[in-house]
């Protein structure tokens, strides 16, 4: 049963990317989409607690938002809205750390 | 796959609404199945048809109405949060003595088991909100 | 109505009063209840502050609705998962909440304890077993 995790706030104004982070399991995907994108700056202090994880962004909210590629996290895939309707098919379930 | 989609939040204050809309219209060109878009807290904001948006920006109320018309999409406002919050159709009028309307095209009004509904229908329930 | 049953979970991870969140998702576990679906709820995050007890909104003019979770033993809502990490991080125990029951009619409805303190580790296992996640 694998779960797409949805994160949609900046790490640095709330805790569901934590949550997300700390509650997901082994083959569960996390996507960030809104200002939820933030978290995924590689420099920034709160990329910390997504080591190891299955991380993808939503692309136009990243560049809505003014973030390039080169500043995120290695290994992170950048999708479209396709791209977002395809993670949720392919997972069992989805919960949005709203 | 079948989806339902909850919307929390209001047109134009939060981005949510501007989300789900591109979600939705992203899975049925991919060919999947929205069972119903269910709207509540203040997302109920997005069914009022007396938005008047600047004419340079999207006006998200029509952009909901249009796709539900275009794809026969089943669109619901929560009663007791549309209730609260002055979202108005014919029948609520009457029965709460209202002296107006505000509903937009495509919108309709009914109660919370709509969305449980929409929970055990669907083989996902995506919820966007703040 | 479907004659499915499906594992159907609502997630409260918000405060009460401040935003009007905790109420109204109150109001679909109530309405929720008639479908006769395996129905859990999770407190986590700034959500274990809607079981506080002894909640006086007198105040602040807005209805109190603490009083309605001791009700959901009667709609047949009786487990409550309450996350050990977010309680103790607002520096909370399981005394400071309210004691909520349900009564179980194949023991002689005998009194039982609904709410289950559940690690962040344990309440993943939970979360994954789910069909359905209610997020408000």
């Amino acid at each position: 049963m694998a779960m797409l995790h949805l994160v949609n706030k900046s790490p640095y104004d709330a805790c569901s990317l934590n949550t997300a982070a700390t509650i997901m399991k082994k083959g569960d995907q996390l996507l960030l989409i809104e200002d939820g994108v933030y978290g995924a700056i590689k420099n920034g202090k709160a990329a910390g607690v997504l080591k190891g994880l299955n991380i993808s962004v939503l692309g136009p909210d990243l560049a809505a938002r003014g973030i390039s590629k080169d500043k995120l996290l290695d290994g992170v895939s950048i999708i479209d809205y396709a791209g977002f309707v395809d993670l949720v098919e392919a997972n069992d379930n989805v919960q949005s750390w709203l | 796959m079948k989806l339902t989609i909850q919307v929390n939040e209001g047109p134009y204050q939060h981005q949510s609404s501007d989300t789900a809309y591109h979600f939705a219209r992203a899975a049925l060109e991919k060919g999947h199945e929205i069972f119903r878009i269910f709207f509540y807290h203040d997302g109920v904001n997005n069914g009022t048809r007396l938005t008047t948006p600047p004419q340079d920006d999207r006006n998200i109320v029509t952009r909901w109405s249009e796709l539900a018309q275009a794809h026969n999409i089943d669109m619901v406002l929560c009663v007791a949060a549309a209730q609260r919050r002055g979202l108005v159709d014919e029948g609520e009028a009457q029965r709460n003595g209202k002296d107006a309307t505000n509903i937009a095209a495509g919108f309709r009004i009914s109660g919370l088991g709509q969305l449980i509904e929409g929970g055990v229908q669907s083989d996902r329930l995506i919820v966007f909100g703040d | 109505m479907s004659e499915e049953t499906k594992k159907m979970m609502y997630i409260n991870r918000k405060a009460p009063y401040g935003t009007i969140y905790a109420w109204e998702s109150l109001e679909v576990v109530l309405i929720g209840a008639a479908f006769e679906q395996d129905v859990s709820l999770a407190f986590m995050d700034d959500g274990v502050f809607q079981l506080t007890k002894g909640q006086d909104t007198k105040g602040i003019g807005m209805k109190n609705f603490s009083p309605t979770y001791s009700a959901l033993g009667d709609y047949e809502v009786n487990k409550i998962y309450v996350e050990k990490e977010s309680l103790e991080e607002r520096g909370l125990t399981l005394d400071d909440l309210q004691h909520l029951v349900w009564e179980d009619e194949d023991e002689d409805y005998a009194e039982k304890d609904s709410i289950r303190l559940v690690s962040r580790a344990e309440l993943a296992d939970v979360l994954a077993g789910q069909d359905v996640l209610f997020n408000f």
